[in-house]
């Protein structure tokens, strides 16, 4: 069945797919040589650096919080409400990756399972990495899946997408391209109209990283 | 810059029909994580959301977040039951918003 629902959404839509990446690979090389390089070094550390600040403070929330996800449930279940407006989602990331899920879930730990997440397990190019979300379920208006999100470990910002789908999808399922920062987890959840979370979490390897170039 | 766009839908399709969708929208998507050659961050200006509907009802609508690729691409599914249209909108920081309308024929 998930293969099946997998089929229609992982190919490209055509050539504007290969706009993207070719524009960014042919502008790396270039940043790497000539006078500018200890320049594009320098500015390189700089992001690292703010990783590296980024990563402690993140391991330092997880550890402080003993027991992650119950004790960021009670802080943040009655935060945001299932389809509230969405505007301004982008605007107010959440300080972990646990928080971002708890978020969407509305305080409850999503169970593994249901939801197939597609994506390369070895990356080459952080900057466009194709995935999809496809979930082993109904549509009907009583029964159907209301929402998928991504969620990613070690980016700057733990969220990476989100849907709101209704019966009129008939399937359920998302696909699209993203941008890996480094190698890490990612999770996909899908939130079922009867309140139950499910989710499918891998873990990538990213050669080529996204974020890090110095210049545009 | 002229926005362009790409949409598949398939020509036709029979009542009943579950057909893939796929959508994607030249767009920068920059994250406001990245720096210029002086070191300053480069303002955010991404599509924060994406919908579509089917003449004047959302099925599909989509928050997005920095972390989607320059020109966000996006496939999803619809029942088709019966012709009509089919309105893309996009829309996001610096007032960005673009519609596309895409016929739907069910035969």
């Amino acid at each position: 069945m998930n293969a099946d629902q997998d089929c229609g959404l992982t190919g490209s839509a055509g050539s504007a797919g290969s706009a993207c990446p070719a524009g960014k690979r042919a502008h790396l090389p270039e940043a790497a040589q000539g006078p500018r390089r200890a320049l594009v070094g320098a500015l390189l550390v700089w992001p690292m650096r703010s990783w590296a600040v980024r990563a402690l403070a993140l391991g330092g929330l997880m550890s402080s919080a003993a027991s992650g996800f119950a004790t960021t449930a009670s802080a943040t279940a009655g935060s945001t409400k299932p389809g509230s407006t969405t505007a301004t989602r982008a605007d107010s990331p959440a300080a972990s990756y646990n928080e971002a899920i708890l978020r969407f879930t509305g305080g409850t730990r999503p169970r593994s399972g249901k939801v197939k997440l597609d994506v390369a397990v070895l990356i080459d190019n952080g900057n466009t990495v194709p995935v999809s979300v496809s979930v082993d379920h109904p549509m009907t208006d009583d029964d159907h899946v209301e929402a998928i999100a991504i969620f990613s470990e070690r980016n700057p910002q733990h969220e990476v997408l989100r849907v709101d789908l209704s019966p009129d999808n008939g399937r359920a399922g998302v696909a699209s391209r993203i941008r890996l920062a480094t190698s890490q987890k990612l999770m996909a959840v899908a939130r079922l109209s009867d309140g139950s979370c499910w989710s499918h979490e891998m873990e990538v390897i990213v050669t080529l990283a996204a974020c890090i170039e110095g210049e545009p | 810059m002229r926005i362009r766009t790409l949409i598949d839908v398939p020509p036709k399709a029979r009542a009943g029909e579950v057909i893939t969708i796929r959508a994607t929208i030249s767009h920068p998507m920059e994250t406001g994580y990245r720096r210029d050659s002086d070191g300053i961050l480069l303002a955010r200006d991404i599509i924060r959301t994406f919908s579509c509907q089917f003449g004047d009802k959302a099925f599909f609508r989509s928050d997005l977040f920095p972390a989607l690729s320059a020109n966000p691409y996006l496939a999803f599914h619809y029942r088709a039951r019966v012709s009509g249209e089919l309105t893309f909108i996009w829309s996001g920081d610096r007032g960005f918003e673009h519609r596309e309308r895409v016929a739907l024929i069910v035969e």
